[in-house]
């Protein structure tokens, strides 16, 4: 086992992001990203952010990470509280020693996420290198030991290969074992298995929860699939045009959820089990960030949009202990 | 089931593996469609599923006439395409049209959306007069629900699934009997795929359209499919309504499928049963002999190395009436529920062995591309 810094003393949670604002100066403007996004993760536990393309799912990650192209991306307002410090407080230096380290990320392609003239072992091996001074000798074992943890067959044969010997499923294993390599506090995976074949996501979701539960650690999967979120997560944050839209526990949500861009998802994707006669699908489109519609942004495609919708930019309503609602009529939705 | 429309009969598409540059040498070959069998009723939709690289992409291609098959026969009307060439072929091509996977790729930046969509009508000129064709693509433009005054918008002015509208209407302008679509919805969003798939829906019903509806997203083709093909390095492993394949599934590969696929319900994942594949498909260079599932297979035994398993309803299930009674390509066929929620079925002593499997994801996995251990793991 690594050493581990210092935990919080307080039991709060391992990371607490308020208030957070990203923005994007582009030519055409300033592209509202992230528009104050709140969220919490605790040790073992798995947060799931739902959203579509655009929704700021990502750019959010990125910001925790401390991975945001600045410029032309600015973290414009908010606190990111990690094991009770404000990221956004401290420097470069002190960060770049977190990541990896305390806070590791697993992105959607592997492929272009991994150096391709590089050895495998050689990639691996450089976490241990980099932060703990290890030589490359001894980089190279850690390296074949964690292409045994994540189960890559052969690891010792195989630790000299490049990437593109691999298969995608393979390939994301090996992203695993790296962001697992400094047994990190907190993980974020990207749309982890998107690129993935089913049968091959499968064991890639399941070797990652059991590290999960082996390490304690906490983990944020970001996704669009609300296969998978249902399969892994603990509670999910529903993201629409750069906001949290509802928040809740994840059997909360699929049993009756408290805001129609959740209804309308839920209710758009067809089941394996049955075979409906016409999807419902959300009319229209998400909307451009350089010009988010006044009011609550979904409201051109809300089907029970009133004129305070128009209006009001709701706020997050409690709709109970552990859930939130950023829905005028939460309750109408809820019950209804 | 109603005439078949489009007849698939033990359709091959090898890639020669050369080697050398003055003296090429083929050293093998990439089987990327190793005898299908299919055939396509008029007014229906036959869904294709399969994981990447089982040849899928490949079949689309050749229905619409992109690809030369190397061989076998495709019967449209009772008439062999593959050996169509000159005007004859032209004629057939009008009437067997693909809608792609990328809209973004699949469209040609340059051209204005009323050039693209009327394209087909330089091609075919006999299918729209020319004084006609700017209101006949207007209509088209309509019929897919977009603004008919886009015509001359470029396709970057829009989303995703407009996108996907305007090769829909593209597909559709020289009124064809047939659509292939080769993953159509794939790269839109959740909530625009519920769109285009009810356009797909409604389209077909209003111009009598028979579908080859191509994807991996096993909810969304039991949602369009009236019958549903499962492929698997490049051959069909079991085929049969939706029903049959869904809730009565027979093939171990269908059953690993189905059983991997998240479903939407955080109550179904306590008590559901996934069947964990080991390994990685094979490469198709060089295909497992026998039945080419074996390598990744919990039930693979001696005669499964030794016997090609072929597309039949299987001798033993014969007997059985009702929905268990489809082709399926397996010498140990038998029914196993694995979809959660479905009908009730038999799942029988199946279970422990798939749970065993469970334990060991991984094992035996082989390098991509390369041409010897092609993925595989050892059985048991």
């Amino acid at each position: 086992m690594s050493t581990t810094p210092e935990r919080p003393s307080a039991p709060g949670p391992l990371l607490d992001v308020r208030d957070l604002h990203v923005e994007f100066h582009t030519r055409d403007g300033v592209a509202k990203a992230v528009n104050g996004v709140d969220y919490t993760v605790s040790a073992g536990e798995t947060l799931a952010v739902l959203g579509e393309s655009g929704s700021g799912k990502s750019v959010t990650a990125q910001a925790v990470m401390g991975i945001l192209d600045t410029p032309p991306g600015r973290i414009a307002g908010g606190e990111i509280l990690f094991k009770g410090r404000d990221l956004l407080t401290l420097g470069e230096d002190e960060r770049r020693r977190i990541r990896g380290a305390e806070m590791a990320m697993i992105f959607q392609d592997a492929l272009s996420s991994l150096n391709p003239v590089l050895t495998v072992g050689d990639q691996l091996g450089e976490m241990f290198t980099v932060h703990q001074g290890l030589s490359r000798k001894d980089a190279r074992a850690r390296a074949v030991e964690l292409m045994d943890r994540v189960r890559i067959p052969a690891a010792r044969e195989r630790v000299g290969q490049y990437p593109h010997q691999f298969s995608g499923g393979m390939r994301q294993r090996i992203m695993i074992a790296m962001a697992l390599s400094l047994e990190p506090d907190l993980i974020i995976a990207d749309e982890p298995t998107t690129a993935l074949d089913v049968t091959v996501q499968a064991q890639v979701m399941d070797l990652l929860a059991e590290l999960q539960r082996e390490l304690d650690m906490g983990l944020i999967l970001i996704t669009h699939d609300l296969g998978v979120v249902a399969d892994v997560a603990d509670k999910i944050a529903v993201m629409y045009a750069g906001r949290i839209v509802e928040t809740a526990p994840v059997h909360d949500i699929y049993k009756a959820p408290a805001h129609p861009y959740t209804r309308g998802l839920l209710e758009s994707i067809p089941r394996l089990d049955q075979k409906g006669r016409e999807l419902y699908a959300i009319k229209g489109l998400p909307p451009n960030l350089l010009a988010i519609p006044p009011g609550c942004a979904f409201n051109p495609r809300c089907p029970m949009a009133q004129e305070v919708c128009r209006r009001d930019v709701p706020p997050l309503y409690t709709v109970d202990e552990d859930r939130r609602s950023a829905c005028h009529f939460w309750e109408e939705t809820l019950h209804g | 089931m109603a005439e078949a429309i489009l007849e698939v009969r033990d359709l091959v598409k090898h890639y020669p593996l050369t080697k050398g540059i003055l003296f090429r040498k083929q050293i093998g070959a990439v089987k990327a469609v190793d005898g299908v069998d299919l055939d396509l009723a008029a007014g229906e939709t036959l869904g294709i599923v399969g994981e990447s690289g089982c040849g899928k992409s490949t079949l689309a291609r050749m229905l619409v006439h992109l690809e030369r098959p190397t061989a076998g026969a495709i019967r449209y009307k009772g008439e062999d395409i593959t050996r169509l060439s000159g005007k004859a072929l032209k004629a057939v091509r009008r009437n067997i049209q693909m809608v792609f996977q990328d809209p973004y790729t699949s469209l040609n930046p340059r051209m204005t959306v009323g050039d693209i969509v009327g394209e087909p009508f330089e091609i075919h000129p006999e299918a729209a007069p020319k004084g006609s064709r700017r209101s006949r693509v207007q209509e088209l433009l309509d019929v897919v629900g977009l603004n008919p005054e886009y015509v001359n918008r470029y396709p970057h002015q829009f989303s995703g699934g407009q996108r996907q509208r305007i090769g829909i209407a593209r597909g559709l302008a020289l009124q064809p009997e047939i659509i292939v679509a080769d993953e159509p919805v794939s790269a839109l969003d959740v909530s625009v795929q519920a769109q285009v798939v009810n356009l797909l829906d409604a389209l077909q019903s209003e111009f009598s359209l028979s579908y080859v509806f191509i994807a991996h997203d096993l909810s969304i083709v039991r949602h369009i499919s009236d019958r549903v093909g499962v492929m698997y390095l490049g051959r069909v492993v079991e085929i049969g309504k939706d029903a049959e394949i869904y809730d009565h599934p027979t093939h171990p590969y269908t059953q690993a499928l189905l059983s991997a696929v998240p479903v939407p319900d955080p109550e179904a994942r306590e008590h559901r049963e996934r069947i964990i594949l080991t390994g990685d498909v094979p490469s198709p260079t060089d295909i497992p002999s026998g039945c080419r599932f074996r390598t990744r297979c919990w039930k693979a035994q001696e005669r499964c190395a030794q016997e090609v398993p072929l597309l039949a309803v299987p001798a033993h299930l014969t007997v059985v009436p009702g929905p268990v009674q489809h082709p399926s390509a397996c010498h140990f066929a038998e029914e196993r529920h694995v979809v959660p929620g479905g009908e009730e079925g038999p799942t029988g002593g199946a279970g422990a062995r798939g749970g065993k499997a469970a334990e060991d994801p991984g094992t035996g996995d082989g390098p991509e591309g390369g041409t010897g251990g092609g993925g595989g793991a050892a059985p048991g």
